[in-house]
């Protein structure tokens, strides 16, 4: 579990901001149904120029609906989406050359070499990116001559990525981009994102790993049945719920009472997150120790592991949600 | 890092025309590189036309069996490039999410279809002029009728074929297209008026088979390249099918 010790908040107004030339993305009660069932309802939101901005939420709730009405690939059934200033159906010819798009199905010819797709997608551009910096940049320079099927998952998801940068793009879109890398791999993109940022570029992603977002993001809107939960710098999430409250991390002898945990001196409440390990909600953690420690050794349990710290996005997630983060 | 650049101000779509060629180039690409895309559209067509010119089923126009089978083959050769090669490459270039990547791009939907049109006509050119090329070397063959009235057919043909694979990859899953396309391919090799006149089919058949697009190809361009009197009737069914075939095509097609 990640602490709460994020970049710092960027001082602005995380809501209630204008439409105006300094924004992306608007996003105004969208609406989006698929038959009887409603993905996203009433969802507002606004990404500014030069913000990274994730869509934080379990799988189901809306984030690439959303994200896919912002693309032009599907209408809204209510509410209004402006991306650029501009109307992503009715005005795509003129969006689509400036924003770059990376979706959860990679999209790569599989008889075609990756630089050859890089290349393509390159000729669509009047001033496109230099492909052999970008395959070097996702450090897939090896596997230029490598047909896409025989690509691994993680090295598909970075020639995805490259594609998506290929047209210099104002705005990027990123569905789930480090689902299926490894870690070094998903390191390396979340440095090329920070670096698009520095730049100036402007990134909406979508994400289930809270650590991503955290690390990422400047701001998170957590979504959840289509609905906006809660929206946010990283900081800002986890301080709301960190001002009167401290978390005990406790791994111990597994199939403790929970119930008893939660009674302890102290304690506001406790779970067990998995076998062993335990999360103990509390407002004086140096009171909660005493009555914990002693209630281990009455019932000459194992202490393995102890840590008391601020809760992190991940709590405030289940909190908000209900939900473990992770399918 | 320094690979990246800033974004630009003047972040713009290449000339349509440069989009358009580009996809063009990679279609050409992936589909020389697909063998059974070449055994189906190249290769089966040359063995046909090759061993099957002395047919026994296959009747004599003017004295030869090669002004018969030729016509035929080349019916074969469009229906093999525009009902299974598009058709079954376009199915999977769904299913693999490509169609839908595209979709975000500066190359617009219909500049797609065009350069997927582009290259089943660069395929189809290169098909028929060897197998012109074939029946002149091993059956002297020479055209009796018009070469380049048949050059309108072919066109109706590839409309309404290529219409039929697409109707097939926009509608149906990947596995079922496959299924589909080479399935359609052997019953138009059967009834299609290839190797044995529609007229040598069984009755009820026969009826059926005459109002279907493979005989209407193959038979309009017989009566053309043979120097008989037009078919209307032949052409007017092709031009209907390819009406229907690309109504249904556009109505049905998904990108995803």
């Amino acid at each position: 579990m990640s602490t709460a010790n994020t970049r710092a908040a960027s001082g602005r107004s995380p809501v209630g901001d204008k439409a105006g030339t300094d924004t992306a993305i608007a996003v105004a009660g969208l609406v989006k149904r698929y038959g009887a069932q409603v993905a996203v309802r009433n969802l507002s939101f606004t990404v500014r120029r030069g913000e990274v901005f994730a869509l934080l939420g379990p799988n189901g709730a809306g984030k690439t609906s959303t994200i896919e009405v912002l693309e032009g690939y599907r209408s809204a059934d209510g509410g209004s989406a402006r991306v650029l200033g501009l109307d992503p159906l009715r005005d795509a010819t003129a969006l689509k050359p400036q924003i770059g798009v990376m979706l959860q199905q990679d999209g790569l010819y599989p008889s075609l070499r990756a630089g050859e797709v890089l290349n393509l997608f390159g000729k669509f551009f009047a001033e496109p990116e230099n492909p052999t910096d970008l395959l070097r940049l996702v450090g897939l320079t090896d596997a230029a001559g490598t047909r896409c099927r025989q690509l691994s998952g993680g090295q598909k998801r970075r020639l995805a990525l490259a594609v998506a940068l290929i047209g210099k793009p104002k705005l990027l879109f990123l569905d789930e981009p480090t689902t299926g890398m490894d870690p070094q791999a998903r390191r390396a993109t979340w440095d090329i994102i920070t670096n698009l940022k520095e730049r100036g570029a402007t990134v909406l992603l979508t994400t289930h790993f809270m650590d991503e977002a955290e690390r990422l993001a400047d701001r998170i809107a957590i979504i959840d049945n289509g609905d906006l939960i809660a929206l946010d710098t990283p900081a800002g999430l986890t301080r709301e719920q960190s001002t009167t409250t401290t978390e005990v991390y406790v791994t111990a002898t597994p199939g403790l009472d929970v119930g008893a945990l939660g009674k302890l001196d102290a304690a506001r409440g406790a779970r067990e997150t998995a076998p062993g390990k335990y999360v103990i909600e509390t407002g004086d953690a140096r009171t909660l120790l005493v009555a914990l420690t002693q209630m281990l050794r009455e019932k000459n349990a194992d202490l393995i592991e102890l840590r008391v710290g601020r809760s992190s996005l991940e709590d405030v997630f289940l909190r908000v949600t209900g939900k473990e983060i992770r399918e | 890092m320094s690979a990246i650049s800033s974004p630009s101000s003047t972040t713009g779509a290449a000339p349509l025309s440069q989009r358009i060629l580009a996809q063009t180039r990679a279609e050409l690409t992936m589909t020389l590189r697909r063998g059974e895309s070449l055994l189906v559209t190249i290769i089966l067509p040359v063995i046909f036309l090759v061993f099957f010119g002395r047919l026994i089923t296959v009747p004599p126009i003017a004295g030869s069996q090669i002004n018969f089978l030729l016509p035929g083959i080349i019916a074969v050769a469009i229906i093999s490039t525009g009902m299974v090669s598009l058709g079954i490459a376009t199915a999977y270039e769904r299913y693999y999410g490509v169609l839908k990547r595209l979709g975000s791009s500066p190359l617009p939907r219909w500049g797609l279809l065009v350069a997927k049109t582009l290259s089943v006509l660069a395929l189809e050119v290169v098909q028929i002029v060897l197998l012109i090329l074939l029946a002149v070397v091993f059956y002297g063959w020479r055209p009796a009728g018009s070469i380049w009235g048949a050059l309108p057919i072919i066109l109706l043909g590839t409309i309404a074929f290529s219409a039929l694979g697409m109707l097939m990859a926009g509608a149906l899953r990947a596995e079922a297209t496959l299924a589909g396309a080479n399935g359609l391919y052997v019953i138009f090799l059967a009834i299609g008026g290839i190797f044995l006149p529609v007229d040598h089919l069984p009755p009820g058949l026969a009826q059926l088979a005459a109002i279907l697009p493979p005989a209407a190809l193959s038979e309009s361009l017989r009566t053309t390249m043979s120097g008989q009197p037009v078919q209307i009737g032949s052409i007017l069914l092709l031009v209907g099918w390819s009406i229907v075939l690309v109504a249904a095509a556009a109505l049905t097609f998904k990108w995803e």
